[in-house]
């Protein structure tokens, strides 16, 4: 009991995290790359004149979906076909059970432990899972008995081998830095500071391990510059060709989901987990009476700022469309201001001092929330990358992979060893 | 050599910093970005029109859908001589010549149907027009149907002012 309520509370909230983050990336995805190719992309889906900037297009995407034909193609394998999805999402999702979103939770004298599986092989455990994830792309594509479909599939596995080699070695050296197989203890230990000022994160202990690690991510999701298996002018959409309705839908979304793991692993390994530069959890506890007050007034200003904002494109926009339309700034401004005087109430009620129990409290969501700020920042990351570089041509994909990135890394790895060993 | 036109070489051999691909890639992530920021703040000046709520300024020398020309006691300008469906290269305009009450005036159309699905807009009909009868001046290209028969415009319709596009 003491074990299985707590779980679930941790599964509940990194699942809601998760696909709650799943619709507002595909629409950070569409409205990023319109207004990096200079257009305003989706404004029209509305309720009640309210479209939120595009906000609402993910729900009308999924109803679309949800009423759309499930169509098998003639000679697809059955069983396989319709289990290809699922599996691929399945094991999307598996990988965050490893994840250490926090340091740990102290609630009535007992801490939990804010990660679902505090597995001593954590980073096998990830390993193991990613490469999982290609046998669903590759019975997807097989089961579909189409050639495009199968080519990509193939493309997916050669792809994940190649990138697999270099994303262990990358991690390897992670692995001699902190001694330690285990995600928390990596996560932990990157909240140390190295001469006294520089955070000892994985990117400042093993920055060319950072970048292999990060573009051997990238190949692994599958997203571009190295999204060959869905490559869609000679591949027509890749692996997910045959596929439609909710089953499509579950390709989507473990895409996402991938992502949202892949930022998850970039954080957890590289870039200090949920630590804070230099505002530890002890740091925090005693000095809650400034750190509150100063986060609560920096989202007051944020509030304030999009308000006043809203509220000027409101004045400036009046009667632009003669409809319920023209009353989406006031309505956006209201929340805005709502929030911004709910940063006041709560900066107004502030003790100077919190109670030790709640000081702690306090410093854990502070480090969840960094956690997930920095996770939302590479999620946008692999947008933003997605939508600046060409794909690359499948031999540079391999040349890439096994004449640059495997060299650097064994590399990488020499000269971490003999610099822990002279250290 | 500017670095564009080096870029504009069919043949161009990376040199080493850009064979490292990082620095190539952060300078296009810059640029993308500028864009992204730019169109966030700047919203007013993207070139989007919002296009059933907006709509775009034309020249007044646009071809939009004809229009018939009255005389001053509103009858019809057009006098059937066949110039303008004789000079139509798609033979899209279909004219009935009916004799005139009025022995001045000789011949006037019974009927003047336009298939707007055939018409290409080119203004050799105007330009033929020997009474000025015929206009593309009403500036209206927004012409939609759900039958081919809307599109199939006759003598009333081009004759008063409609806004619509279509029957």
């Amino acid at each position: 009991m003491s074990v299985v309520v707590p779980s679930l509370l941790k599964i509940t909230f990194l699942l809601t995290i998760i696909l709650g983050l799943v619709p507002v990336l595909i629409w950070v995805e569409r409205k990023g790359s319109a207004f990096i190719q200079d257009r305003t992309g989706p404004n029209r889906a509305s309720i009640a004149g309210i479209r939120l900037a595009g906000l609402v297009h993910p729900i009308a995407d999924v109803l679309k979906l949800m009423f759309k034909e499930d169509f098998r193609p003639e000679g697809s394998h059955k069983f396989l076909y319709a289990l290809a999805p699922f599996l691929v999402f399945f094991i999307a999702l598996l990988t965050y059970a490893v994840i250490p979103f926090g340091d740990f939770i102290e609630i009535a004298g007992v801490q939990y432990n804010l990660i679902v599986a505090d597995l001593d092989i954590g980073i096998l455990y990830v390993l193991a899972i990613a490469s999982l994830g290609t046998y669903g792309v590759v019975m997807g594509g097989w089961a579909s008995n189409n050639k495009y479909a199968f080519l990509g599939a193939l493309r997916s596995t050669s792809q994940m081998i190649s990138y697999e080699i270099c994303m262990g070695l990358a991690i390897m050296g992670i692995m001699m830095v902190f001694s330690s197989l285990r995600l928390s203890d990596i996560a932990a230990g990157q909240g140390d500071l190295i001469w006294g000022f520089l955070p000892k994160w994985g990117i400042v202990v093993q920055p060319i391990g950072a970048i292999l690690f990060i573009v051997a991510v990238f190949a692994e999701t599958n997203r571009n510059p190295f999204d060959l298996p869905e490559g869609e002018s000679e591949l027509v959409s890749g692996y997910h060709l045959e596929y439609s309705s909710l089953k499509f839908a579950l390709f989507f979304m473990a895409e996402y989901c991938n992502m949202v793991i892949g930022a998850a692993l970039i954080t957890t390994l590289f870039f200090g987990g949920w630590n804070i530069p230099w505002l530890s959890r002890d740091v925090i506890v005693s000095n809650v009476g400034i750190v509150m007050p100063i986060q609560l007034g920096l989202q007051f200003l944020l509030a304030t700022v999009i308000a006043l904002l809203f509220f000027m494109r409101a004045k400036r926009e009046k009667n632009k469309f003669g409809d319920n339309r023209d009353r989406e700034p006031v309505f956006m401004g209201v929340i805005a201001t709502l929030s911004a005087a709910g940063a006041v109430v709560a900066l107004g009620a502030t003790p100077w001092t919190l109670g030790p129990g709640a000081a702690s409290i306090y410093a854990t969501l502070l480090q969840v929330g960094a956690f997930v700020g920095k996770v939302v920042f590479f999620c946008w990351v692999f947008i933003w990358v997605r939508w600046t570089l060409p794909r690359f041509r499948y031999d540079q994909l391999m040349s890439l992979g096994w004449k640059v990135m495997l060299p650097l890394g064994l590399a990488n790895l020499v000269v971490t060893a003999i610099w822990l060993a002279l250290v | 050599m500017s670095r564009d036109s080096k870029l504009h070489r069919w043949h161009h051999r990376m040199n080493f910093g850009e064979s490292l691909y990082l620095g190539e890639v952060f300078r296009g992530m810059g640029i993308t970005m500028g864009h992204l920021l730019k169109n966030l703040f700047w919203t007013k000046d993207m070139p989007t029109v919002q296009y059933p709520e907006e709509h775009r300024d034309y020249s007044n020398r646009f071809r939009g859908r004809h229009r018939l020309m009255q005389r001053e006691d509103g009858t019809e300008k057009c006098v059937a001589c066949m110039m303008c469906s004789t000079a139509c290269p798609s033979d899209c305009i279909h004219i009935t010549a009916g004799e005139h009450s009025d022995p001045s005036i000789e011949k006037y159309p019974e009927t003047f149907e336009i298939d707007l699905l055939r018409c290409v807009y080119c203004g050799l009909c105007e330009e033929a027009c020997p009474v000025d009868a015929i206009r593309m001046d009403t500036g209206i290209y927004e012409i939609a149907g759900t039958s081919r028969e809307q599109f199939y415009v006759n003598k009333e319709f081009l004759l008063n002012d409609n806004q619509q596009g279509t029957l």
